[in-house]
């Protein structure tokens, strides 16, 4: 079990929002409306764009993130659960050998990864993928 | 042409009908007390390739009792499919006869009775003879360990580890992989795989730094057996930093990484393996979903979640074999690899029965050097077992054991309530023994295990128990980390299995008083295997032990306090 101060400073926050309803729905569709910003409300595919995530972070503070989308003018990665969803856009030029890129992202909790990819021929693409961040301890 | 799919289905099928896997055999033989160790090991050589599987020994050297589990919930889609089945299920499951020996060795019920018929399970000496006699059939069979190896016993701790890898290196393995073998700490792990005769495999172990494979542990190991081409992977333990304590092992990083597995399976056949073994720490479930996302594994040898099956689980093309723990068993799998495919198997769980299986003479006489030096220690006994009484942990919630650990928490560490880990390993003891000094390191022993002592909000406790459930109630079994339900003392609770995380708990209730935990008080909690770094108090094994010496004869009443709801 792990159980320091930090931890619980972390986990009352997030407890406090899953309680507050509005809140949560707010925080969607800041979520929404970053991405409608970056589409401009078209439709999104579902190929073509890989997001490598853990499923289970090994540390919130510091969580590997991998977008690859062949053919992307450019990569938007959102934390849809942080009190700022937004993460980084990886725009490419035609120079680009690849359209991939890693880093690493803070997550103030258990949340959907988002990332969606805007294609050459102005089409775009969404990938999610859930990532827990837990207490940890107690494993077998 | 019957294709290759057609094969292993038949493989199944013939096990489970014909008992091409001996097993309904031993139930009949043993149920007519004439079992010897010739039919336990007989099997009839098969294709070209033999595997021979250990996994999740626990640093167990010597037999033991070891009961099954009563409870073993599966979620979602793995609901009451194998290893989710316990009991009388399990036994109609795989054809298993009432009283058996088998209904001994894979079930949990009448364990004492069977128990004195049918003696102590495991013994690295009988596995031993075991694996000899596998070679003497197919003296190229490949011994692999699916870790949990160095870890476990009272000499396992005092020796860092090195016990079990003198008797390990004993019995020739040709690869391993790792889980608790990391809370040895890295460097004490580097200075043992450096010189480790064998393959140290971990296609999952990354360098947290750079993200990139660690130079440590190979991904696979390519064996030639049988005129065969055979890469054996290496999965260690996915969720090692988030399980264990992480700051014990800092420069490494794992995760599942299927996409990795996926790289490194393709690497391997592009390089011309015949054959695709992954000898993996992940997990049953979590082996089932990989196995059905992953392409081209033939055969999982699967640890770490400790289930023992009579015949390995087909999913797709790939199937997977689960050998049990604390060496109570020793899978056999011989495979028929032709024009590049595995085309069918033969499998064989071969139970190590201790009064059966005669043990390896060497190998008896290494284990009794390797405790020699420890032999007062060991055996000093504390106190005994009441009559009531059996001593047993495994199971998704409290077992008597941890009854018993958590209890002496609250009264030797004054507190209210008490936590203790939800692990796997640790045997178990018959009403009316000896509780030795051993014993009680067996279910204890780690090299994190002092007993804190702090306090805790009510809507703290109920964090930490909603977080611990979902590690084992998560739909998805690549979000669960193989252990069971943290043990809990003092308090009592509900436990809704299917309901979403933070929904799950209810009913919390003070047992000293009966009245609700309140979220905004705090309470004097005490547990022990923090993955904290600076973890205070005494360790878990002093605790129990003073416990134990004030009791004298330890009674563990029926625990009543958890309530669990699923379907």
């Amino acid at each position: 079990m792990k159980l320091n101060r930090r931890d619980m400073i972390v986990l009352t926050a997030g407890a406090s929002v899953a309680a507050l309803l509005p809140v949560a729905s707010s925080a969607q569709e800041a979520v929404d409306a970053i991405i409608a910003e970056f589409t401009g409300g078209a439709e999104m595919g579902a190929e073509g764009l890989t997001l490598t995530t853990p499923e289970i972070a090994e540390n919130g503070n510091t969580v590997p993130v991998e977008v690859d989308a062949p053919g992307a003018a450019s990569i938007l990665v959102l934390a849809s659960g942080n009190p700022t969803p937004k993460v980084a856009t990886f725009t490419f030029g035609p120079m680009a050998g690849a359209q991939f890129a890693s880093t690493r992202i803070r997550l103030a909790g258990t949340q959907d990864v988002v990332a969606i990819a805007k294609m050459q021929d102005g089409s775009f693409v969404r990938a999610s993928r859930e990532v827990k961040v837990t207490i940890g301890g107690c494993g077998g | 042409m019957i294709s290759r799919r057609d094969f292993l289905q038949a493989s199944v099928a013939a096990s489970a009908i014909v008992g091409a896997s001996g097993f309904g055999n031993w139930g009949r033989l043993a149920a007519q007390q004439s079992l010897t160790q010739d039919q336990l090991l007989d099997f009839d050589t098969y294709g070209n390739v033999t595997l021979i599987h250990v996994t999740d020994i626990h640093g167990q050297l010597k037999p033991i009792w070891f009961r099954e589990p009563e409870i073993n919930i599966g979620m979602g889609e793995y609901r009451g499919q194998v290893p989710h089945i316990t009991g009388a299920d399990f036994r109609r499951a795989y054809g298993i006869e009432d009283q058996s020996r088998s209904h001994y060795a894979l079930t949990y019920d009448d364990f004492q009775a069977l128990g004195q018929a049918y003696g102590k399970m495991g013994g690295l000496d009988r596995v031993a003879t075991v694996v000899n006699q596998i070679r003497a059939a197919r003296p190229d069979a490949l011994l692999l360990d699916g870790g949990d190896t160095w870890h476990g016993s009272y000499t396992c701790y005092q020796t860092q580890g090195q016990d079990m890898v003198n008797a390990m290196n004993k019995l020739r393995p040709d690869a391993m992989t790792f889980h608790w073998e990391f809370t040895l700490g890295s460097d004490r792990v580097r200075e043992i795989v450096g010189d480790l005769p064998f393959a140290a495999l971990g296609a999952n172990v990354f360098d947290a730094e750079w993200d990139e494979p660690a130079e440590d542990f190979a991904p696979f190991k390519m064996f030639e057996t049988g005129g065969v081409k055979v890469a054996v992977i290496g999965q260690a333990f996915p969720y090692m930093p988030i399980a264990n304590p992480g700051w014990m092992f800092p420069e490494y990083s794992f995760g599942i990484r299927e996409e990795r597995m996926q790289a490194v399976v393709d690497e391997v056949r592009t390089a011309g393996a015949e054959l695709v073994v992954c000898l993996s720490h992940n997990g049953f479930d979590v082996d089932k979903k990989m196995a059905s996302r992953v392409d081209g594994i033939d055969v999982i040898l699967s640890g770490h979640t400790h289930d023992a099956l009579p015949e390995p689980a087909l999913v797709g093309e790939t199937i997977i074999v689960a050998s049990g723990s604390n060496g109570k068993f020793v899978s056999r799998v011989d495979l028929d690899v032709r024009d590049g495919r595995m085309m069918g198997f033969r499998h064989k769980l071969i139970p190590i029965f201790s009064d059966v299986i005669a043990p390896d003479a060497d190998m008896a006489a290494s284990i009794d050097a390797e405790r020699a030096p420890f032999a007062n220690q060991l055996g000093e006994v504390i106190g005994t077992v009441a009559d009531d009484t059996l001593l047993y942990r495994r199971g998704n919630f409290n077992g008597s054991w941890d009854d018993l650990i958590c209890q002496a928490l609250i009264e030797e560490r004054d507190a209210d309530i008490s936590l203790s880990p939800g692990v796997r390993w640790g045997p178990s003891l018959m009403p009316g023994e000896n509780i030795t000094r051993e014993d009680i390191w067996n279910v204890t022993s780690m090299t994190y295990g002092k007993a804190y002592r702090t306090e805790m909000t009510g809507e703290f406790i109920h964090t930490v128990m909603e977080d611990v459930a979902d590690n084992l109630c998560n739909a998805d079994p690549y979000y669960q980390q193989g252990g069971d339900m943290v043990r809990v003392g003092g308090m009592g609770y509900r436990i809704e299995v299917d309901q979403p995380i933070g929904s799950r708990i209810t009913d919390m209730t003070l047992l000293s008083t009966g009245e609700a935990i309140d979220p905004a008080k705090s309470y004097q909690v005490a547990g022990w295997a923090s993955v904290n770094p600076d973890t205070e108090g005494p360790q878990i094994w002093d605790v129990v032990e003073s416990y134990i010496a004030r009791q004298g004869t330890v009674s563990v009443p029926p625990n009543t306090s958890v309530s669990v709801v699923s379907g």
